[in-house]
């Protein structure tokens, strides 16, 4: 590790180039809720670089360990580091070989304790997180953002999504939503923060964490509806404006 | 055992393969007094004999809670007892910070033997002089570890330390197979019986004696000394045997047939320390 004076620290302008000041390659909304037999996650394919939307095949959901199921929004290679902090979690955790495994539960507080460390050094990992599994029949969904704010909840979301998504999920989900409707309510989500965010592309996935295991769909695109008679003729009442 | 020319360093082989200072620590364990762990599929009880170094001083702790599902019993020198329980309450302590869940037992135990592994490799250092019996609640199920000091442990079902060892294991030897699913009184009946079968000429006292239970909705705890006393009552009108004793807490029990199991216990014998 470099050393620096101790009166620098982070914060001065030499140090700048040591810690994360802005996210540059940056995923959009992640939604998740709790259904019947498990959890079901949504992200779309999106890496954007800025305002140009850059990459169109970026994976923001993966599998962790045997129980857990990780989608992340933000800063993109935080993403790629904190996989890489779960991978050395889990293996230490499959070399003792005891029949105990960590579930979502601890790594989910796991992963807060790292978001929050980092955010006291002001070096944040600009991800915000969302961790969802079951463990002996028990499911599990919650969030950590980058400064370390975590909680659980029956549905999830981060960015655009909590404005957007939360609100349809607060009036349409209840308890043991089947796998078709939760789908379709993950769907509909994806939808409005297909037409309403502008770092939305239209190619997402859909994955699902249940006692059995994880599956990611593979990549597909919602249909869209844009023949609004408004659409036509989109200045026909701004005659005269600037 | 005797002295020997191989015994002054904890890091010299004898040549026949031993570390003499490894079992010299062990048999300190044998030195205390005895401590003695069974395990139910629920429950674990720990029940330890307590001494004093006179009447007028406090009794000796042996039983230590290390975290909501794991408390421990030791043997042998208690102040490496101390050390090593404040080495595992800092392990669930963290463990439990970082992951807002208990620390599984099989992992601390491990980590245990390794501390004490290290001191068996060191010239400059020498082995934890204490034996450990570590009883915890976890995902799969109830357990019951002992901690050697050589780095070694084992899970069993039930199992005695300290001094007079072998009188509990010749009680607990022909009933450990039924202990997976005895209840919880039965289980510290049990103990209970076992703790005075080391106490060859005393009388089982609630003074003499502490017992902790963990078990399935009950975090680890020591029972107080009414519930004790309780206990013990209860399974001192019934003997083994089966011949019923009068009063409880008589000085000196009168029996109705004289039989040879409860004879031991009469007598004034002078006991060592």
């Amino acid at each position: 590790m470099d050393q620096k004076p101790f009166s620098q620290g982070l914060l001065s302008s030499e140090a700048d180039s040591q810690r994360t000041l802005y996210p540059y390659v940056t995923g959009t909304s992640v939604v998740a809720l709790k259904y019947k037999d498990g959890i079901l996650m949504a992200a779309d394919m999106g890496g954007s670089y800025g305002s140009t939307l850059r990459y169109k095949s970026v994976e923001r959901m993966k599998s962790i360990g045997k129980h857990s199921l990780l989608g992340a929004s933000g800063e993109l290679s935080d993403f790629q580091e904190i996989l890489s902090y779960l991978d050395e979690l889990i293996l230490y955790d499959n070399m003792w070989d005891d029949g105990n495994s960590l579930g979502p539960k601890e790594v989910h507080s796991y992963l807060t304790r790292v978001m929050y460390n980092r955010r006291n050094k002001f070096n944040p990992l600009w991800s915000s997180l969302v961790l969802g599994g079951v463990k002996n029949g028990e499911k599990y969904l919650g969030m950590v953002s980058m400064i370390g704010v975590h909680f659980e909840d029956n549905h999830v979301a981060t960015g655009f999504g909590n404005h957007l998504a939360r609100p349809i999920l607060r009036e349409e989900w209840h308890e043991n939503l089947s796998f078709e409707d939760g789908v379709k309510l993950l769907e509909k989500c994806m939808r409005v923060l297909l037409y309403r965010d502008r770092s939305a592309v239209n190619k997402l996935q859909i994955a699902k964490i249940t006692e059995e295991g994880v599956t990611v769909s593979q990549p597909y695109s919602l249909k869209t509806f844009w023949g609004f008679s408004a659409f036509s003729n989109p200045t026909v009442g701004a005659e005269g404006s600037w | 055992m005797f002295r020997n020319q191989y015994d002054t360093d904890v890091t010299t082989w004898s040549p026949a393969g031993r570390l003499f200072q490894v079992e010299y620590a062990m048999e300190a364990v044998k030195q205390g007094s005895a401590a003695i762990g069974l395990r139910s599929k629920t429950h674990v009880v720990l029940a330890c004999v307590n001494k004093a170094t006179s009447e007028l001083s406090s009794h000796q702790k042996k039983i230590f809670k290390v975290d909501d599902h794991i408390g421990v019993a030791i043997a042998g020198l208690t102040a490496d007892g101390r050390v090593l329980s404040r080495y595992m309450r800092n392990e669930c302590i963290n463990y439990n910070f970082t992951y807002e869940s208990p620390l599984p037992v099989g992992r601390l135990v491990v980590q245990l033997a390794d501390k004490a592994q290290v001191c068996t490799q060191r010239s400059w250092k020498r082995p934890y002089g204490v034996g450990v019996l570590v009883a915890g609640l976890d995902e799969s199920g109830a357990h019951l570890y002992y901690n050697c000091p050589s780095g070694n442990y084992f899970e069993y079902q039930a199992f005695a330390i300290g001094s007079r060892w072998q009188a509990a294991m010749t009680y607990l030897e022909p009933r450990f197979e039924n202990f997976m699913d005895s209840s919880r009184e039965d289980l510290i009946k049990d103990a209970l019986i076992s703790v005075r079968e080391t106490l060859q000429e005393e009388k089982l006292q609630i003074s003499v004696c502490t017992v902790a239970v963990v078990g399935v909705g009950e975090p680890f705890h020591i029972l107080d000394q009414e519930t004790v006393r309780k206990l013990i009552d209860t399974f001192e009108i019934v003997r083994e045997d089966g011949s019923p004793a009068p009063e409880p807490g008589d000085a000196a029990p009168d029996l109705g047939e004289a039989a040879p199991a409860a004879a031991a216990e009469e007598g004034a014998a002078p006991m060592d320390i």
